[in-house]
C-alpha cells in the first residue's frame, strides 16, 4: 500500500512540476503585458477619526455634519438602505428632529392609497428606512451611464481600506497623469469616466462629488473644506456601517480585563494544584560523599529535615 | 479507563448516589474528564488544544443558535437580516454576529495546533488509529460546515464560493454536472441552495459533538499520548484529569479566549474578506474570488494545476485537493516507525518543520490574486505537500535511526533531579566507584 500511495504522490507532485514548467515557459516567452491599473493604483492615505483604536468614540457633531454631506450630496444618487431614520437618535439629533428629517426627505416611501389600493407614495416617518433615491437598479443605471451607484450602509466594511478608502476616493480626482499616458498610450480616461488613482481600476464612473469648499454650509462652524467634508462623509460612513461600535469597543474593553483576570487567577490555581505533583522525590540509591555534603548543605539552606 | 489505578467514582452526596444507581452518567463524566481519568503527567501545553476546540464547537453552537432564530434563509432576505436586523436590531446581535464569525476562525486555529501536534507526536500511530481517523472526520465535517456558513450572509463571496466549491463537482466527467445541480437544486445558488445548506448548516455542528463523544471515547481506551510516546507504565506516570489537567486547561483556554476576545471586539472583519459586505449579485464577479484563510493552502492546491495532462487540470486540481485530507487517513501505514514522538526522531523532526513552513506558503498562495510569482510558489509547495506526506515520510520511517527512549514518562520527567543527584565526573568513573563500593 505503501508503494501505491508513494506512486499517487508522485504523480501529483509530477503533474504540478509540469504545470510550474508551462507556466513558467508561458511567462518567460510571452510576458504578461503590465497593467496602468497595476502601476498607478495607490492605497488610500493614511486617515485618522475618533472611532479608531480599541478605545475609539464617535464623534458625534463630525457624524452630524457627515449626515448632512450624505443628505446634500450623496443621496442625490446612493441609497442608504439599512438605515432607519430613528437610528439619528444616536447622532444626537432629537425625537422632534429625526421626524422632521424623515418627514422632509426628498423621496418619499412607496405605500399604497387607502381609498382605492392603487400604488402610492407617503412621507417618511422616524420608523421607516432611507428611502433610495432610484425605484430600482434599471432606473439607477438608466440616470448614471449605466454604472449603478452601490449602497452606502456598508461601504467602510465592503471596501478594502476601510474610511480611509471613501475619504481618498473623494478627494483624489485629479488629471490623468502624462507620465501614464505616455507609458501606457491605450489607457487613456474614456469620456463619462473620471481618472482617480485610488479606484481599483483608476477610471470611476462617479463625478467629483466634492468640488468646492464651502458646498455645503455647515452649521456647526466648521470650515467645509473639500478635505473636511470628505472626512466627515468618512466618518458618518463608519457610523452606518458599524452603528454599535462604541457598545462593542466599551464591552471588549470590560471583557478583556475579566478575561486577564480570569488567566491570572486561573494561572496562579495551576500553580497551587501541580505545586506539589512537580517536586516528586525518586529515590535514586545512596548518593556519593561529594553529593551527599552538596544534599545535606541544600537540605539545610531549605530548611529541609533530614 | 483502562488503567486498573484509575479512581473509581463514589458519589458523596445522597442525590448524585440515586441517580447514580439509576442512570450512571455522573459516573460517565468522572471517568471522561474528572477524576477517574488517569492522564500522562508530562503532557506539555501542545496538549490543551483538543479542549480548546470542544469550547469553541460549544461557543458556535450556543452563538449559532441564537443566530438562527433571526437569520432569513431567502435570498432576498438573507442580507438584508445578517447586516441589518442582526447587526443593528437584536439585542447584542453584533456580538453574537461577530462572535460566531470569529470563533469560527479560532475554531480552525486551535483545530491546526492539535492536528499538528498530533503529526509531530505520532498520535495517529497504533492503538490511537481510530482517534486519529475520528478527528479527520471532524475536520472534514467542520470543512463541510464552516463552507455552508460562509453562505448564509449571502455577499458576494457567499455566492461565488458557493459557486466555485460547488463548481469542483463539474469536475469529473460525465456524472459531475448532474451531481452539481443536484446539489444545489438549481443551475446556479439559488434559493433552494440557500436554503438546503441553511438546514445542513444548523445540522451538522450536532453530526460533529456527536463524532466528538466517539472521538473522546476511542481516546480514552489506550488513554492520552505524550510529548515522549513512551507508553504509560504505573501509576507514578500519570495525574487525575481533575484537578491537575482541568487547572491547566482553565488557565489556558482563558488565555485563548483572551485573544479570541480582543479579535472579536477591536477588529472582528480583519479576518474576514470586504467583499462580503456587498450583497450577492450573479452578473458581476469579484476581482478576486478566494475562501475564508483556513482553506487557503487547499484552494493552493486546487489552482496550482494549469496543464491539462491526460486528464484535465481543473479534475487534477479537485482530485488533489481531495487527497489531501484523505492522505492524512492513511498516515498511521504510511509512517511505519516505531518511535511516536517526533522529539526522538531527528530526520522527522526537521522534515516535520518543513512541513508546517510549507502548509503556511501554501496559505499564502492560496489567498490572494493569483500572479505568476504566487502561481510558481503555490506549485512548488503543493508538490512539496504530496512528496512530504507519500514519498518522504515513509522513507524517513525505514531508514532513520531514532535517538534513545527514556524508560518511562516519570523517567523522563524528572531528569532534572537525576542529573543533580549524579556525580559531577564522567559516567564510566561513576559506575566503577559504585562498583569499588559494593564490593
Amino acid at each position: 500500500m505503501r508503494f501505491i500511495l508513494g506512486f499517487i504522490g508522485a504523480v501529483f507532485a509530477g503533474v504540478l512540476l509540469i504545470s510550474l514548467i508551462t507556466g513558467l515557459a508561458t511567462y518567460f516567452k510571452s510576458p504578461p503585458a503590465p497593467l496602468a491599473a497595476e502601476e498607478f493604483h495607490k492605497p488610500p492615505k493614511p486617515l485618522h477619526l475618533a472611532s479608531d483604536g480599541p478605545f475609539g468614540k464617535f464623534d458625534k457633531r463630525q457624524l452630524q455634519r457627515g449626515f448632512q454631506v450624505y443628505s446634500e450630496v450623496c443621496s442625490a444618487c446612493h441609497s442608504l438602505e439599512l438605515v432607519s431614520f430613528r437610528d439619528l437618535r444616536e447622532l444626537g439629533y432629537t425625537e422632534a428632529e429625526v421626524k422632521k428629517i424623515a418627514s422632509d426627505w426628498k423621496t418619499q416611501v412607496p405605500s399604497i392609497n387607502p381609498d382605492t389600493g392603487e400604488p402610492a407614495t407617503r412621507k417618511a416617518i422616524p420608523s421607516d428606512r432611507f428611502p433610495p433615491p432610484f425605484a430600482n437598479e434599471i432606473a439607477a443605471g438608466a440616470a448614471n451611464n449605466n454604472a449603478h451607484p452601490p449602497d452606502l450602509s456598508l461601504i467602510t466594511k465592503a471596501r478594502e481600506g476601510g474610511a480611509a478608502y471613501v475619504h481618498s476616493l473623494l478627494t483624489g480626482y485629479q488629471k490623468q497623469p502624462a507620465e501614464l499616458l505616455k507609458k501606457f498610450p491605450g489607457s487613456k480616461t474614456p469620456p463619462n469616466l473620471h481618472y482617480n488613482p485610488y479606484f481599483a481600476n483608476l477610471n470611476i464612473a462617479m463625478p467629483p462629488p466634492l468640488t468646492t469648499d464651502g458646498q455645503v454650509q455647515y452649521e456647526d462652524g466648521t470650515k467645509p473644506t473639500v478635505d473636511q467634508m470628505a472626512t466627515d462623509i468618512a466618518a458618518f460612513l463608519v457610523w452606518t456601517a458599524e452603528p454599535n461600535l462604541e457598545a462593542r469597543h466599551a464591552a471588549g474593553v470590560a471583557v478583556v480585563i475579566f478575561l486577564l483576570f480570569g488567566t491570572v487567577l486561573g494561572f496562579l490555581a495551576y500553580k497551587q494544584i501541580w505545586y506539589d505533583a512537580k517536586r516528586v522525590v525518586r529515590v535514586t540509591g545512596p548518593l556519593e560523599p561529594e553529593n551527599q555534603a552538596k544534599s545535606r548543605r541544600a537540605k539545610a539552606k531549605a530548611g529541609v529535615a533530614g | 479507563m483502562s488503567f486498573s489505578w484509575a479512581k473509581a467514582y463514589e458519589p458523596k452526596h445522597p442525590l448524585m448516589k440515586w441517580i447514580d444507581e439509576r442512570l450512571p452518567l455522573p459516573r460517565v463524566v468522572y471517568g471522561a474528564v474528572g477524576g477517574g481519568y488517569p492522564v500522562p503527567r508530562n503532557l506539555n501545553y501542545w496538549w490543551n488544544f483538543g479542549v480548546l476546540a470542544g469550547i469553541f464547537l460549544t461557543i458556535q453552537i450556543v452563538t449559532g443558535i441564537v443566530l438562527a432564530m433571526h437569520y432569513y434563509a431567502t435570498t432576498d432576505g438573507a442580507f438584508n437580516s445578517v447586516n441589518g436586523l442582526i447587526m443593528r436590531d437584536v439585542n447584542a446581535g453584533w456580538l453574537l454576529r461577530y462572535a460566531h464569525m470569529n470563533g469560527a476562525s479560532f475554531f480552525f486555529i486551535v483545530t491546526y495546533i492539535h492536528i499538528f501536534r498530533g503529526l509531530y507526536y505520532g498520535s495517529y500511530k497504533a492503538p490511537r488509529e481510530l482517534v486519529w481517523m475520528l478527528g479527520l472526520v471532524i475536520y472534514l465535517l467542520m470543512m463541510a460546515t464552516a463552507f455552508m456558513g460562509y453562505v448564509l450572509p449571502w455577499g458576494q463571496m457567499s455566492y461565488w464560493g458557493a459557486q466555485v466549491i460547488t463548481g469542483f463537482f463539474s469536475a469529473f466527467p460525465v456524472v459531475g454536472e448532474p451531481i452539481r445541480i443536484w446539489l444545489l437544486g438549481g443551475y446556479a445558488p439559488d434559493e433552494a441552495a440557500l436554503t438546503r445548506f441553511f438546514s445542513l448548516h444548523y445540522l451538522l455542528p450536532f453530526v460533529i459533538a456527536g463524532v466528538v463523544i466517539l472521538h473522546i471515547w476511542a481516546l480514552h481506551i489506550p488513554g492520552s499520548g505524550n510529548p515522549t510516546g513512551v507508553d504509560v507504565k504505573d501509576e507514578k506516570d500519570t495525574l487525575p484529569f481533575h484537578p491537575f489537567y482541568t487547572a491547566k486547561d482553565g488557565w489556558f483556554a482563558a488565555a485563548v479566549l483572551l485573544a479570541y476576545a480582543i479579535v472579536t471586539y477591536f477588529a472582528p472583519n480583519y479576518l474576514g474578506h470586504p467583499d462580503n459586505y456587498i450583497p450577492a449579485n450573479p452578473l458581476a464577479t469579484p476581482a478576486e474570488i478566494v475562501p475564508e484563510w483556513y482553506f487557503w493552502p487547499f484552494y493552493a492546491i486546487l489552482r496550482s494545476f494549469t496543464f491539462d495532462f491526460i486528464l484535465p487540470a481543473k479534475l487534477w486540481g479537485v482530485l488533489a485537493m481531495f487527497s489531501s485530507i484523505l492522505l492524512l487517513f492513511f498516515l498511521p501505514w504510511v509512517d511505519k516507525s516505531p518511535v511516536r514522538s517526533g522529539s526522538y526522531r531527528p530526520v522527522f523532526k526537521r522534515f516535520f518543520w518543513l512541513l508546517v513552513i510549507d502548509v503556511i506558503i501554501l496559505g499564502w498562495a492560496g489567498g490572494g490574486a493569483p500572479t505568476p510569482f504566487r502561481n510558481a510558489v503555490g506549485q512548488i509547495s503543493a508538490a512539496y505537500y504530496f512528496l512530504h506526506f507519500l514519498v518522504i515520510l515513509p522513507l524517513v520511517s525505514a531508514f532513520e535511526t531514532p535517538l534513545p527512549l527514556p524508560k518511562s514518562i516519570s523517567d523522563s520527567v524528572l531528569h532534572g533531579e537525576e542529573a543533580e543527584a549524579a556525580p559531577a565526573g564522567p559516567k564510566p568513573r561513576r559506575t566503577k566507584t559504585a562498583t569499588a563500593v559494593v564490593e
